[in-house]
């Protein structure tokens, strides 16, 4: 039997790309998929996966939940929870093809959902604490069963295989959205299992993640403590919540969450003007164990924009380009120019100084 | 001779330009490349190779001699344990450029990233050079060993750094001249900036007159600002780290 995220561990690169288009309009996967599969070599084939935002208008308000089933008795335990928690309003096997580098994996399912009433007043939460609860609930305890993401107008697409393939799989040329993301994994601690491919969501948050977090076990506790669960054992999964946390749940303006992930030194803060000195040893002591430490860079994704992000010495590759209304991100340059062959702006960002690319008239993500 | 590299995987580009040399072709120029790796890896001898398009990470690593000219953007580790030949980019640079390097000479025309010169050696006559036009990220020179990183600062917009933090942190080996004063707080523990020599400033001058061949600046112009000289203090940093007594 094939080990899950967690009951092994082996001894990895990635690649990561990311384009969206700040009016909103959408665009096919196509492009998103070109990019990816131009950093082909940076991928081991045990794992490729895309967020797409803005596929399901038709369901907009809807919690569209993407699902993995190892077999019929998860599906049917799964529809049962639903159906006691949720009002489903559409649900059908995701669209797949036979790709030569695919190999078998589990029941893809999307359902559209809305929370009951009821149960939002009988536990006094918010429609997004609930779905999120749920969320942990049916990975923590239906076996066969895993959550791929359950935000609203938006999806996740993964699977064992190269980005390339992945994205031909899920037909995402027929998808339209307005940001798309992509990865192509190097696993290194972790077995490549269709669960463990990024993105890694929740809610409306998707992450794709090249690097490793030696910090998982801080993180990890300290997530704990606000009631999540990370089920996968995987860093990528952790920085996710860390996200969810300060942005959805302490509502801390972006650039704070970015302070606490990717602090800067205690040397560079004691050179700081007073004021800011000030602010970001608050966000260090109250955030420590949020610090991410280790490589990375990540692109995180919301229904209101996308993010790019560097560990603070930059020990991953990340560039960055602009092009009319759409931001471009990537691992490599060359990711970029292999869709837009002649962008307006081409740049490094800097370890921890964030790309933020927001839809127009939104603050935040 | 000319290749279209459009769509072509780097394998079979590379093993095409090896052909090539192996036949004795001095010129080889690589149109509509994007994200190719590995270009000139291994590559000996009298060659000039032009690459039109963004070059994949790792190129010109181990290279022997030839002569790439990039009109693009470079990647990540360019001239990767380079030992002999140049390389000239017109633009900018990714991380780790010169990793290891230990011959030859590369200029870039405008930025690189971080770690660039890391672990760069030399060893007799073989002194490795790298030259940059604007600014460099943190970790300029770290783990250096050897050779030769300058740093020019042309034409950066107002308020923005030459170079990051950390500056020569680890460095035990060769020298980084770098144009303008860098903040005592960037600098590695393990760096301290001297006066420069004229044996210096010839070295300067003559690295500052090639980079301006290429990419049309005014020696005399570039050479009016003071250079700083910065070595290490020694070269066994980490000699007694682990094994104090």
């Amino acid at each position: 039997m094939l080990l899950r995220e967690g009951e092994i561990r082996i001894p990895s690169g990635c690649a990561i790309s990311g384009i969206m288009n700040k009016k909103g309009q959408v665009f096919s996967g196509e492009d998103i998929i070109k990019s990816i599969a131009l950093m082909h070599d940076r991928s081991n084939g045990l794992g490729g996966g895309f967020a797409a935002y803005g596929i399901y208008p038709e369901y907009a308000e809807h919690y569209a939940f993407h699902m993995f089933y190892d077999d019929v008795t998860a599906k049917e335990d799964v529809e049962h929870f639903f159906h006691l928690n949720f009002v489903v309003d559409g649900s059908d096997r995701v669209p797949t093809r036979k790709v030569k580098g695919i190999g078998s994996g589990p029941e893809v399912w999307r359902y559209f959902v809305k929370p009951k009433e009821e149960k939002l007043s009988e536990l006094e939460l918010s429609e997004d604490d609930f779905v999120a609860r749920l969320v942990f609930e049916i990975n923590d305890t239906i076996p066969g069963a895993f959550v791929v993401s359950s935000g609203k107008n938006m999806g996740a697409f993964k699977a064992v295989g190269y980005p390339e393939d992945v994205g031909e799989y899920y037909k995402l040329e027929e998808y339209k959205a307005y940001i798309w993301t992509a990865h192509g994994r190097f696993p290194t601690n972790t077995p490549g299992w269709w669960g463990g491919a990024h993105p890694f969501t929740l809610l409306d948050w998707s992450i794709v993640h090249n690097g490793e977090i030696s910090s998982y076990g801080a993180n990890k506790r300290y997530l704990e403590m606000f009631g999540y669960k990370l089920a996968l054992q995987t860093d990528t999964e952790a920085i996710t919540y860390c996200f969810d946390l300060l942005l959805r749940q302490h509502k801390v303006p972006l650039e704070v969450a970015v302070t606490a992930l990717a602090a800067p030194f205690w040397s560079d803060i004691a050179r700081m003007p007073e004021d800011q000195r000030e602010a970001v040893t608050a966000i260090r002591n109250l955030y420590g164990p949020l610090l991410l430490n280790g490589p990375f860079s990540i692109i995180l994704g919301s229904r209101k924009g996308m993010m790019a992000l560097n560990d603070r010495v930059k020990l991953r590759s990340l560039v960055a380009a602009t092009k009319g209304d759409f931001l471009y991100v990537s691992s490599e340059e060359s990711g970029i120019r292999e869709i837009c062959p002649d962008p307006d702006t081409v740049w490094a960002p800097k370890g921890g100084e964030p790309v933020i690319g927001l839809l127009e008239g939104e603050e935040t993500l | 001779m000319r290749i279209d590299a459009k769509g072509m995987y780097y394998r079979q580009l590379n093993q095409l330009v090896k052909e090539a040399v192996a036949q004795g072709e001095k010129e080889i120029v690589l149109d509509n490349i994007n994200g190719q790796r590995y270009i000139g890896d291994g590559v000996r001898g009298d060659v000039r190779i032009v690459i039109n398009g963004t070059p994949g990470n790792d190129m010109a690593a181990y290279m022997d001699g030839p002569e790439l000219i990039v009109n693009a953007n470079g990647q990540d580790a360019p001239a990767n344990t380079m030992n002999d030949g140049k390389i000239v980019i017109h633009g900018s640079a990714g991380d780790t450029v010169g990793y290891a390097m230990r011959g030859g000479k590369v200029f870039v025309r405008n930025n690189v990233g971080y770690r660039v010169g890391i672990h760069m050696k030399e060893y007799q006559d073989k002194v490795p050079a790298i030259v940059v036009g604007g600014k460099a990220g943190d970790f300029f020179g770290e783990y250096m060993a050897g050779g030769i990183l300058m740093l020019l600062g042309l034409d950066l917009p107002e308020g923005q750094e030459m170079v990051g933090n950390y500056c020569g942190t680890g460095m035990h080996g060769g020298v980084m001249y770098v144009r303008g004063e860098v903040p005592e707080y960037k600098l590695g523990k393990e760096v301290k900036v001297v006066e420069m020599t004229e044996v210096d400033d010839a070295k300067v001058k003559e690295l500052v007159e090639e980079f301006c061949s290429y990419f049309g600046y005014d020696p005399a112009e570039v050479l009016a600002e003071k250079f700083y000289k910065l070595i290490p203090f020694n070269k066994r940093p980490y000699g007694n780290l682990y094994c104090t007594y």
